[in-house]
């Protein structure tokens, strides 16, 4: 676990947040955009099957543009290492000394990688992971092949990392089965304090007593509807909250013609899209301010949106399209707080087993997989999250081809 | 200014009639009616800033604001309910304003609600109420007082959920019909967030003051405050709902015109 940072003096100034050098090629970002997933990723030549990195617009070994994103095993062997003890660059100084090694992938490639404070010295079996460093960007850091003790105790693991452990947490909706699931997730992962959101609050669900005596929640009332109470909150804890899991939403089942009217589609509007408007404007400067707040700094920020906010699903079409625009709103989000080196997830559930789903058949992702997923994807420090099997076969899909995938979805709605 | 208004202004100013708001303050927190929510909602008030002095309209503040015809203290006109969708002037528009100026019978039950939260109005009641005052007049509103309005800070406490649904006070099926057709009232007004009881809809038929009454081209008041101001008899009531084109109800400033109390001699 994360050692508990220790207590901040409060007359010293605090930081700026500083980040890693931004700037990649559009291959290099190939390389990002699997990491954002977790995914361990670089090209193979379809030609002659040279494996490179860094990545790059043809084959080093043979000029063929036939390069193929490539799962890799993870396996490397140390060659080298070196302890930073001076940089030129600002993120870097302030964080000497730096580990880094050099490294031979089973694959092929010799690259170079931020190490972990317990790889023995070379020659030695190393794990290769690639990460999402603090500007967001993918790097490659190589870990021990046995994992002994706990692998966040090394500080500098922090900077690829948000685990919740010692932070404090708001979850915009404490009352729903995921919102429960999460505070609980979280309690057991070691937040310092939870804030639970309270909408409504004269109408009861079942639990959401015992989530109120947990002895680190705090229960607030919370509705993304309403701009003064979100501001005034904001007002109150915007400069404490180091993670904000936004979870509230409005999910109604309908399509056009089922609607009848806008009004059910606009609560789905106003909660699910500017909800999270309302919440970036009344957290977000604040949550940017904190980026560099010490070992207690504000680290990220969570959208839970849905999967079909990639392509709508039709028996669920104005929610498919309030997230859709949650879905882009969070790109903006994400861009706005890259230099404060806050990480923006998006979270792509499947259906979940809640109760506006009850007439859809398994599988369905349950509360508790989504709140372990969460808390899983925050210590892995990746940004696009996609829980459960239905989840990643949709991604697959629209990856393979989001046309293709909108009319399965059409097709598949009229068989339902 | 013809001598009797003149009388009027005179007797405000003096304090021997006094100017009562029945209103409560609109506020993000105060509750909205509650349906199961498969159905359309009421959206509850909200309220979001245009400028407040700033970049967005540098010498001025104002703001947009949101809300169900029927949050906060509201009117009901007879469209609202399918008993009344086919009268004349059925909707907040079309309602004669001599009727937006009324007398109004207060009946107490304060001590009733406290008692038990789903106290039923009956017509033996309204009988003895009149008994002791006086025989209710056609067009006079009847608004039941029932100190509920204290709940209006404590949104879970005036909302009074559990797992059967909502415990509020109303009337009773025969009490509205009491009104309707042997008083033929102006309508009916309650402090707690309907003019039915919180369980009415498992009565005969399902809520009957709004089937009754806008049925028969009555009007409802919910939401009302400091009702425990008014004197049983003799407070008049202003009740202009906002001119909403086909409106089936209107938040309003309520306005209750009421001799001072006589103060006794020692």
């Amino acid at each position: 676990m994360r050692a508990k940072p220790p207590l901040k003096n409060p007359i010293l100034r605090t930081r700026q947040p500083l980040t890693p050098p931004m700037p990649r090629s559009r291959a290099a970002l190939g390389f990002t955009a699997r990491a954002a997933e977790g995914l361990f990723a670089l090209q193979r030549c379809e030609n002659c099957g040279h494996v490179q990195y860094p990545p790059a617009d043809s084959c080093r070994a043979c000029l063929s543009e036939a390069l193929l994103w490539t799962p890799m095993s993870g396996r490397g062997e140390l060659l080298a290492h070196t302890t930073l003890r001076h940089s030129n660059d600002p993120f870097y100084r302030e964080r000497l000394p730096w580990r880094l090694g050099l490294l031979r992938l089973e694959e092929g490639p010799v690259a170079v990688a931020h190490l972990h404070r317990d790889c023995p010295p070379p020659p030695a079996a190393v794990r290769v992971t690639a990460k999402l460093d603090k500007a967001g960007q993918g790097v490659l850091v190589a870990l021990p092949e046995d994992e002994l003790g706990d692998m966040s105790a090394d500080p500098r693991h922090g900077e690829f990392s948000c685990g919740p452990e010692h932070r404090k947490v708001l979850v915009t909706d404490g009352k729903s089965q995921v919102g429960q699931a999460l505070v609980r997730e979280l309690a057991a992962a070691g937040a310092a304090v939870i804030w639970a959101g309270l909408a409504e609050p004269w109408k009861r669900y079942a639990g959401q007593d015992a989530i109120g005596k947990l002895p680190q929640v705090t229960v607030i009332p919370l509705d993304l509807t309403d701009e003064r109470g979100i501001k005034r909150i904001g007002a109150e804890l915007g400069g404490r909250v180091d993670i904000l899991i936004n979870n509230a939403e409005v999910h109604r089942t309908q399509g056009i013609a089922g609607s009848g009217g806008a009004e059910q589609a606009r609560r789905e509007m106003e909660v699910n899209y500017l909800g999270l408007l309302r919440l970036a404007q009344a957290f977000g400067p604040a949550m940017r301010a904190r980026g560099a707040d010490g070992g207690a700094s504000a680290t990220a920020w969570i959208n839970v949106l849905s999967v079909y906010a990639l392509s709508n699903y039709p028996p669920q079409g104005t929610y498919s399209a309030s997230k859709a625009a949650a879905l882009s709103l969070s790109q903006c989000l994400r861009a706005e707080m890259q230099d404060a080196g806050i990480r923006v997830v998006n979270v792509f559930p499947g259906p979940i087993d809640e109760e506006w789903n009850q007439p859809l058949p398994p599988p369905k992702l349950a509360p508790e997989r989504l709140a372990r997923d969460i808390v899983e994807a925050l210590r892995d420090g990746i940004e696009d999250l996609f829980p459960g099997e239905v989840a990643k076969e949709w991604l697959e899909r629209w990856k393979d081809n989001p046309k293709v995938l909108e009319r399965e979805l059409a097709l598949e709605s009229r068989a339902a | 200014m013809s001598g009797l208004l003149r009388e009027l202004l005179a007797a405000i100013a003096a304090g021997k009639i006094k100017v009562i708001d029945l209103t409560h303050t609109l506020t993000p927190s105060f509750p909205q009616l509650g349906l199961p929510p498969e159905m359309g909602q009421a959206l509850p008030y909200r309220s979001e800033e245009i400028s407040r002095y700033d970049s967005r309209g540098p010498a001025w503040y104002w703001n947009n604001f949101t809300l169900c015809e029927h949050t906060g203290t509201h009117f009901d006109a007879p469209i609202h309910w399918v008993s009344g969708r086919e009268l004349p002037n059925n909707s907040v528009d079309t309602v004669p304003p001599e009727q937006m100026i009324a007398p109004a019978c207060v009946v107490d039950c304060t001590e009733d609600a406290e008692r038990d939260a789903d106290f039923l109005l009956t017509r033996e009641r309204l009988e003895q109420w009149e008994a002791e005052h006086d025989r209710i007049p056609a067009g006079a509103w009847v608004l039941m007082r029932t100190g509920w309005a204290r709940r209006a800070d404590d949104p879970v406490a005036f909302q009074n959920y559990d797992e059967i649904g909502q415990h509020t006070p109303g009337p009773d099926v025969g009490c509205v019909r009491f009104l309707v057709d042997e008083r033929d009232v102006l309508g009916f007004g309650t402090e707690t967030i309907g003019t039915d009881s919180g369980q009415a809809q498992r009565l005969n038929p399902p809520y009957p003051c709004h089937y009754y009454m806008h049925g028969a081209g009555k009007y409802g008041l919910q939401c009302l405050n400091n009702l425990d101001q008014l004197p049983p008899v003799g407070a008049i009531l202003f009740t202009a709902p906002l001119k909403l084109e086909e409106g089936s109800g209107s938040p309003l400033r309520v306005l209750a015109l009421s001799p001072a109390r006589r103060h006794s001699v020692p």
